[in-house]
């Protein structure tokens, strides 16, 4: 029963598969075919070329799984999650950079530092010449960057649209940030050049391939953790804080600190991401981290269903897909294309393709209540305003009276 | 008695075994709320000029006064919404001054003109998440298994077992407005603040409200704005009158209702008696 409501909650994503959802079973069983899929299947059947671009559309999804968890669930439109992926990735790419001029340069110091700088690595770089530390940095960093923002943005009660514009300003700052220090970051031209990954040479196909099952199991791993929580307590009280931010604090909890845990949990998941992008990909620029990225991660899970499990990370995929295939044909048209697709989303389906089912199934319910109204006089629906996600089969106040008890039993006592 | 029968099957954690009365408990050691000379200032508009007010555990203390007595503001400013000076101690705890969730999490809970319940969930994840605010961060991230006692309890006693697991947005309006009072009990609030809990609802909706007011009461500090005078004679057993943010008077229904400055500043012609 309280699956049932959360299905009506997430907009009725998978209101197909009703059976297969009830059962955890089902849910291990899709989760078991997802990471065959996933694990088995695309690694014998794809060549490496397009395993690897596949790896990089599985970094958008993971990016995608906590935007959906942040903006679908929580209410936080984030428009600045380039800027945790940019921190996530930035930090793998110096890590990579330096251990590169360790194994391959001999002097230590980067190619590009050279070329641009003093030819001296910068203190704060060398903490990632470390691979513990550059892992740790890759997960704390942007969380102890979310955790700060969020606590600053949240307490102060800032929200809706003021929200995604400061996100998406943070976003901007960033990239100019790093076009700015063309010596340390490379500035436009960012990093690349990578040759080795923690002591793999990156040339392999093998480890290409391994690199591609790392992301897979992460972004599977990212899938379970969001599910988990959406169908917590706390996932619960996040779609509360999410509906009703004023209400949530009258009954005890502060929705600032609610909003920033998943805040930080988005974060860290873009910080992940990014950082399994620049191995995978060979490059990041502060083109992949500032405002059209940042918008970029958003439409597949507007598309998908952010509000879903599955929505994010099937719209991210979906899109990052076309997006490939129609760039590659149609190089300028794509941009409208996305977004246009963008508009229609957003004024026609809101709740995103995991909608549909439930969109489509109210269309023919209405069109049979239309049909069949001379039939139904019903005057009870009037007064509650009902939601549309949900079937009016029932009138709501034919009820019974429900105090009708309680009135006789305290009446006794009275003389 | 059945009333009591049932009590004696099963414990009981939300229902006190008597009914409410004027002047509240007077055995024990009472909870109370003591309200000294409040003041809210909008802009320079005095909305709440020095109200004092003393409630005790198990008084049903009705607020009535005209439109901008000042009212609503006196619980905006206990609950936090709105800075206010004065005093606002509840047993022994000074609460003006802190934070909404911290004066929540004081026992100080308040329901809206307009019921707010959590639309998109159902009446049992509402009731749950009311009575989650003390939960520790690992309990939270669990699933909700089972219900607690005190959920199931509240479900019996505002009547929406059968509703459970039905969406809170699809309620009828007096069903929110008991979801709402429901989520207070499982909150544990002591101090019920009630801000015109039957507006709009039809006479069967209000009668069983009182009813639910009266079983709920004795255990409980609460203060219920209202505008319906016959609801007010029905279920009061206390009464204070405001006027322009002052308190005009205070007592029985039966009191304030002679109190020529209440029927000429707020009742004009006094209403119909005993009807």
């Amino acid at each position: 029963m309280s699956t049932d409501t959360i299905r009506r909650t997430t907009g009725g994503f998978a209101a197909r598969l009703t059976s297969v959802r009830q059962s955890r079973t089902g849910v291990l069983a899709g989760f078991a075919a997802a990471a065959v899929l996933l694990l088995v299947a695309a690694p014998a059947l794809l060549p490496v070329f397009s395993l690897g671009l596949l790896g990089k559309f599985l970094c958008f999804a993971i990016v995608a799984v906590g935007i959906g968890l942040a903006w679908g669930r929580g209410g936080m439109l984030t428009l600045g999650q380039g800027v945790f992926f940019g921190l996530g990735a930035y930090i793998m790419a110096m890590h990579m950079k330096l251990a590169d001029a360790a194994l391959f340069g001999g002097s230590g110091v980067p190619d590009f530092m050279a070329l641009y700088g003093t030819g001296t690595v910068p203190g704060w770089w060398e903490p990632f010449r470390s691979p513990v530390v550059t892992v740790l940095a890759v997960v704390l960093v942007p969380g102890v960057v979310a955790l700060i923002l969020g606590l600053a943005i949240f307490k102060r009660r800032v929200k809706g649209a003021y929200f995604a514009i400061l996100s998406q300003a943070l976003a901007a700052a960033f990239a100019v940030l790093l076009i700015g220090q063309q010596a340390t970051t490379g500035g436009s031209n960012g990093l690349s050049g990578f040759r080795s990954f923690f002591g793999f040479d990156l040339a392999d196909p093998a480890n290409k391939r391994m690199l591609y099952l790392l992301t897979a199991v992460v972004l599977l791993a990212v899938v379970a953790a969001a599910r988990q929580l959406m169908h917590s307590r706390f996932g619960e009280l996040l779609v509360a804080v999410r509906d009703q931010e004023e209400r949530v604090r009258f009954l005890g909890y502060d929705p600032a600190t609610v909003k920033t845990v998943v805040y930080v949990l988005a974060a860290v998941m873009a910080g992940v991401a990014g950082a399994l992008f620049v191995p995978l990909v060979g490059i990041i620029s502060p083109a992949d981290v500032g405002v059209t990225p940042s918008i970029a991660f958003l439409i597949g899970v507007a598309i998908g269903g952010r509000s879903t499990v599955l929505g994010p990370v099937l719209g991210a995929l979906g899109v990052a897909i076309a997006q490939t295939s129609l760039a590659s044909s149609f190089p300028s048209f794509w941009v409208y294309f996305q977004g246009l697709l963008f508009v229609l989303v957003i004024g026609f389906l809101p709740g995103g393709l995991a909608s549909l089912p439930a969109v489509l199934g109210r269309l023919r319910r209405k069109r049979n209540d239309d049909g069949g109204a001379a039939r139904a006089s019903a005057p009870a629906t009037s007064a509650a305003p009902v939601p549309p996600a949900v079937p009016r089969a029932h009138p709501i106040h034919a009820a019974a009276s429900p105090l009708a008890a309680v009135p006789a039993a305290a009446k006794e006592h009275r003389p | 008695m059945k009333h009591q029968m049932i009590a004696a099957e099963q414990p009981r954690l939300l229902l006190p075994q008597a009914e409410p009365q004027a002047g509240g408990q007077r055995s024990g050691r009472p909870q109370y709320l003591e309200v000294r000379n409040l003041k809210v200032v909008f802009d320079g508009f005095t909305a709440v000029d020095g109200v004092n007010l003393d409630v005790t555990q198990g008084d049903l203390r009705f607020l009535i006064g005209p439109n901008g007595a000042g009212k609503t503001t006196i619980i905006d400013a206990m609950t936090g919404l709105v800075p206010a000076t004065g005093s606002v101690n509840h047993t022994g705890t000074e609460i003006l001054g802190r934070k909404v969730h911290q004066i929540a999490k004081l026992g100080v809970g308040r329901t809206f003109q307009t019921a707010s319940v959590f639309e998109n969930l159902s009446v049992l994840q509402n009731l749950d998440i009311a009575a989650g605010a003390r939960r520790r961060p690992l309990e939270l991230l669990r699933r909700r298994r089972g219900t607690d006692p005190a959920v199931d309890e509240a479900l019996e006693i505002i009547g929406l077992e059968h509703l459970a697991s039905k969406q809170a947005g699809t309620l009828a309006h007096g069903q929110k407005q008991w979801l709402e009072i429901g989520m207070l009990l499982v909150q544990n609030s002591e101090l019920l603040l009630l801000d015109e809990p039957i507006a709009g609802m039809s006479q069967d909706e209000r009668a069983q409200t009182g009813e639910l007011l009266r079983r709920i009461g004795a255990s409980r500090i609460t203060l219920v704005i209202e505008h319906d005078m016959d609801f007010v004679r029905e279920y009061a057993t206390s009464v204070t009158v405001l006027a322009g943010g002052k308190v005009l008077s205070e007592g029985s229904v039966a009191q304030v209702q002679a109190d020529p400055r209440v029927q000429e500043v707020y009742l004009g012609t006094t209403p119909a008696k005993g009807h």
